[in-house]
């Protein structure tokens, strides 16, 4: 039990499955097709900054329609019963076990031109839009599919926030936008930094969103990289470049969301 | 909990695909003693072909693969990829090895030129005989000793005839046509996009002139705002489905399209076009090299050969089948074109590597946003990114002794 | 008057939000009984393709790949990550600082990345993808979760008690088994449902680490997206979501949830 040693096949496993492998990233990512060393690929990296901001935008948009739908949904099912609140999460969990591909595959048929949602607007003689390969249709899929990663972990923060401190504010003689700005905001402020990561993350870094909703166009990173690796531009030096710019990225991201929370005694924590 | 039902069900999925483990009608082989040499050997080819290339057995046509396996107790494992550019990523990054696979001719140009490709065995594929003289020694294998054609054609338009009048489609001008705005599909691969792109300007697909190649892609570009989608196998999908008015792509997968829906059709534009032939090549990373000879030559065997053409579309290079179709598909002039119509066709020709690089290069600035920022924004921002983060930390952990105090 | 009318408001939206959720998932299964292959046009009713799901070599042979890739991946990532966990406990405070720091790296790690970098790994070490790339994969992205899982459970635990059952004449190993790992075991639990969930789930990682021979069913139902995909696949996930309902509804939907959800949640937590 005092050994540490149990834990050495561990520490041998890290080495080669996370140090190892990102240390192979960087060596690629630092060197030509040949091996020697340049810094040519990073800065090539910024012929692409035109996709950088585009996925940065498209995942900021979308992060922020997640909170926005789920803040209400999760301070309104907090208000529940204890049974009623069990169901209802349970039904926001239950399609993530469907699979995602399928999902976003589905949004396809509602979406399209001949698809679902313009046939039920052409009974009413209206359309058809224009809503498949758009970035609108991006950002809705980033949102159909990390809507669950926003809503879980508000709601069980709120679960936290007794109804006295919001009476006692009324009682106090707060509006009730002030009941909101001044206490129930600021007491959900972890539930909103863990959603927001858990949505920024996945929806800054995916692939398969906008290839299939976006029609191949509306290129992310994520695109970036896999087309570098695996798809029809060859490049794994480039590709290595982009993802650790798009770690480096991230790993910002996070230590920024770090300041919005008073916590920070926390063990073995990245930036 | 999931896990559980999941896997209860797949026990019982198990046993009942066991059950019905059916058998196929096996084709007429020319000798049926040299299928037999693995019979015991329980061994496995793995098969890397393009996406809807190969009789499935689905609609009643001929299971290719199942009855290979049947006739020579060889598994087949078969996967499948969208483009020459994406089989060409996966055998160069390594860790994956194919037995067969079937790039096109630009693409075995440049696997030879790369050393990817083992030489054949001309001796375990006795069925090449039956291989049109025309399709023997082609261009970019001059001496034949790596590749056996499996399929030739022509791209043209695809398009729909409730939406594109005839005389337009005769033109590759259509596709930068601002009428069909967010109607048209385009090819998701730097290859055969370019090559419109150049043919269109009048220039050779194979040139490797720069500034040829700058103005086609500046063209591509200015061809974006137009295009729906850049796709390569959902175009089935989105044609069929009246989704786009008008696509390039393959001739032969043209008419399965057309035998789907009625209102599309083909045209072979007049600036001229690429004609292609697919082959079968040998990897050098291959383990099975003999089975796999033993696929080619199965998949040369006439009732096989014409299996395959029937089900996919494509013209076929085996002259003995191609007396067998009937003749409704071996007068149709979208797989077999006139004289006049083929003349006006350029195959690709393997580019040199600073070429196909400059493609590469190209094509992911054409993919990408169009907005253009200074190059070095990026190395810039990510400097700051990281300052920023340090200082954070720093700071962080001053108030934090501070309150310690 | 005025709090009637929030509710039915409230009511009203929580009623939008679900059908956002669950328009898809009804399409789905709406055209898993669609008479022909097309996924717009409803031609009519049918059961076939349950029928013809069962003689899908295809999806049986990737689905049969995914169950036991999760298995043995989830069953050696616990065992693994367990005595990682104990160990890691018994460190100073500035060893485990760092080895958690590398802990947590392939849980905010973008996985795209993820699968990048073990993809340059094997490739590397030239080892040949397929199902030993596989399983070493998603042992890797599963580890952490286990650790993470175990961790506060040991933290919480009297670290008297394995001294109390040596003191009672047990040997360390016996000691062990009788007095640690019941008191951790909920958090191994927790932590191979995890694991198991993930692996089944994942497609980016297996997508750059998987060769002919070993696709899973995220990867299969991937390159049918590319062209079309089967109604099969529908019925498969019709099945998957009825059984998947029945269990959550008959069991404690409480219980049945958790390891998902505290999957996510040490993936914000990590982040934060």
């Amino acid at each position: 039990m005092k050994s540490r040693a149990v834990s050495l096949p561990y520490m041998l496993w890290m080495i080669i499955f996370t140090v190892i492998p990102l240390g192979l990233v960087a060596y690629f990512a630092f060197t030509t097709s040949d091996g020697e060393f340049t810094i040519a690929n990073i800065s090539q990296v910024g012929q692409y900054s035109g996709v950088l901001v585009h996925s940065v935008w498209l995942s900021i948009v979308a992060t922020v329609i997640c909170l926005v739908i789920a803040y209400p949904l999760a301070f309104i099912l907090s208000r529940k019963t204890e049974n009623v609140q069990r169901t209802m999460i349970m039904l926001v969990m239950l399609p993530m076990w469907m699979n995602f591909l399928l999902r976003t595959y589905a949004w396809m048929t509602l979406l399209e031109k001949n698809g679902v949602i313009n046939k039920i607007f052409g009974l009413f003689g209206l359309g058809p839009f224009n809503m498949i390969n758009t970035p609108g249709a991006v950002v809705l899929g980033m949102v159909y599919n990390y809507l669950p990663f926003m809503i879980l972990p508000l709601h069980s923060i709120m679960l936290k926030i007794d109804d006295k401190v919001i009476e006692a504010a009324q009682d106090l003689g707060a509006s009730p936008i002030k009941v909101f700005t001044k206490a129930v905001i600021p007491l959900s402020m972890p539930g909103i930094t863990t959603g927001v990561t858990m949505v920024f993350v996945p929806a800054i870094s995916t692939f398969i969103i906008s290839r299939m909703l976006g029609g191949g166009s509306n290129m992310m990173i994520g695109d970036l990289i896999e087309l570098q690796f695996l798809g029809n531009a060859y490049n794994p030096n480039l590709g290595s470049a982009i993802s650790l710019v798009l770690m480096v990225l991230i790993l910002l991201c996070m230590s920024v969301l770090n300041q919005f929370d008073a916590d920070d005694d926390r063990e073995g924590m990245i930036v | 909990m999931k896990k559980f039902a999941v896997m209860f069900m797949a026990a019982a999925l198990t046993a009942m695909s066991v059950m019905s483990a059916s058998a196929v009608d096996l084709p007429k082989v020319e000798d049926e003693n040299y299928y037999t040499k693995f019979k015991d050997d329980n061994i496995s080819i793995n098969v890397y072909n393009w996406g809807e290339y190969i009789s499935d057995g689905s609609d009643g046509s001929l299971d290719v693969n199942k009855a290979f396996e049947e006739l020579t107790g060889i598994d087949v494992v078969y996967t499948t990829f969208a483009s020459n550019e994406e089989l060409y990523a996966k055998l160069k990054s390594g860790g994956v090895s194919y037995d067969i696979i079937i790039p096109s001719d630009y693409m075995i140009g440049r696997m030879i030129a790369e050393d990817m490709l083992e030489p054949l065995n001309f001796e375990n594929i006795p069925n090449f005989s039956m291989i049109d003289e025309k399709f023997v020694n082609p261009a970019f294998d001059p001496e034949n000793k790596y590749s056996v054609p499996y399929t030739w054609g022509v791209v043209g338009l695809i398009y729909n005839t409730q939406y594109i009048s005839e005389e337009d489609a005769k033109s590759w001008d259509i596709l930068w046509d601002e009428r069909y705005m967010g109607d048209i599909l385009m090819f998701s691969n730097s290859r055969d996009a370019f090559g419109i792109a150049l043919k269109k300007l009048g220039y050779s697909f194979n040139t490797t002139d720069e500034d040829e190649i700058n103005e086609a892609a500046e063209l591509l570009k200015e061809q974006k705002p137009f295009v729906q989608a850049y796709v390569m196998d959902e175009i089935f999908d989105k044609m069929q489905g009246e989704e786009a008015a008008v696509a390039p792509y393959y001739a032969g997968d043209a008419i399965t399209m057309i035998e789907a829906n009625e209102n599309l059709a083909f045209s072979i534009p007049k600036e001229g076009t690429n004609i292609f032939i697919d082959s079968m090549c040998i990897p050098k990373s291959a383990k099975q090299k003999e089975a796999a000879e033993m696929y080619i030559n199965f998949m040369l065997e006439t009732e096989v050969a014409a299996a395959n053409c029937e089900y996919i579309g494509y013209s076929t290079p085996h002259a003995e089948a191609l007396k067998t179709l009937d003749e409704e598909i071996s007068s149709n002039p979208i797989a077999y074109p006139d004289d006049e119509t083929l003349e006006n066709t350029e195959s690709f020709l393997y580019l040199p590597k600073a070429t196909s690089d400059l493609y590469d290069k190209l094509w992911t600035q054409i993919l990408s946003n169009d907005q253009r920022y200074n190059e070095w924004f990026v190395p810039i921002l990510m400097v700051v990114c990281v300052a920023v983060s340090i200082g954070i930390n720093i700071m962080r952990s001053i108030k934090k002794k501070r309150n310690t105090y | 008057m005025t709090n009637k009318k929030s509710k039915w408001c409230s009511n009203l939206y929580t009623f939008l939000v679900y059908l956002f959720l669950y328009a898809p998932i009804f399409v789905l299964i709406a055209f898993s009984f669609n008479k022909s292959k097309s996924r717009s046009v409803w031609t009519g009713f049918t059961f076939d393709w349950y029928k013809s799901l069962f003689h899908n070599e295809l999806i049986i042979n990737s689905l049969i790949n995914t169950l036991i890739i999760a298995a043995v991946a989830s069953v050696a990532a616990t065992v693994l990550g367990t005595a990682a966990a104990i160990g890691i406990n018994n460190m100073n405070k500035w060893l485990k600082g760092v080895v958690m720091n590398v802990t947590y790296l392939p849980v905010i790690n973008p996985e795209i990345v993820t699968g990048v970098s073990l993809m340059l790994l094997f490739i590397f070490f030239r080892i040949e993808f397929g199902y030993t790339t596989l399983i070493l994969a998603h042992i890797s992205f599963s580890v952490p979760y286990v650790i993470l899982n175990v961790m506060p459970k040991l933290r919480q635990m009297d670290k008297f008690v394995y001294e109390a059952a040596l003191d009672l004449g047990c040997n360390p190993f016996k000691a062990f088994m009788k007095a640690v790992i019941p008191e951790i075991m909920p958090g191994i639990i927790s932590g191979f449902l995890m694991a198991f969930t993930y692996s089944i789930d994942d497609f980016v990682i297996s997508y750059f680490t998987s060769g002919p021979q070993a696709q899973t069913l995220p990867i299969a139902i991937y390159s049918m997206t590319r062209r079309k995909v089967s109604p099969e696949v529908n019925a498969l996930s019709t099945i998957i979501f009825i059984v998947v309902l029945a269990i959550l509804l008959l069991v404690n939907l409480k219980d049945a949830g958790k390891a998902k959800l505290n999957r996510k949640k040490i993936g914000g937590e990590a982040a934060r």
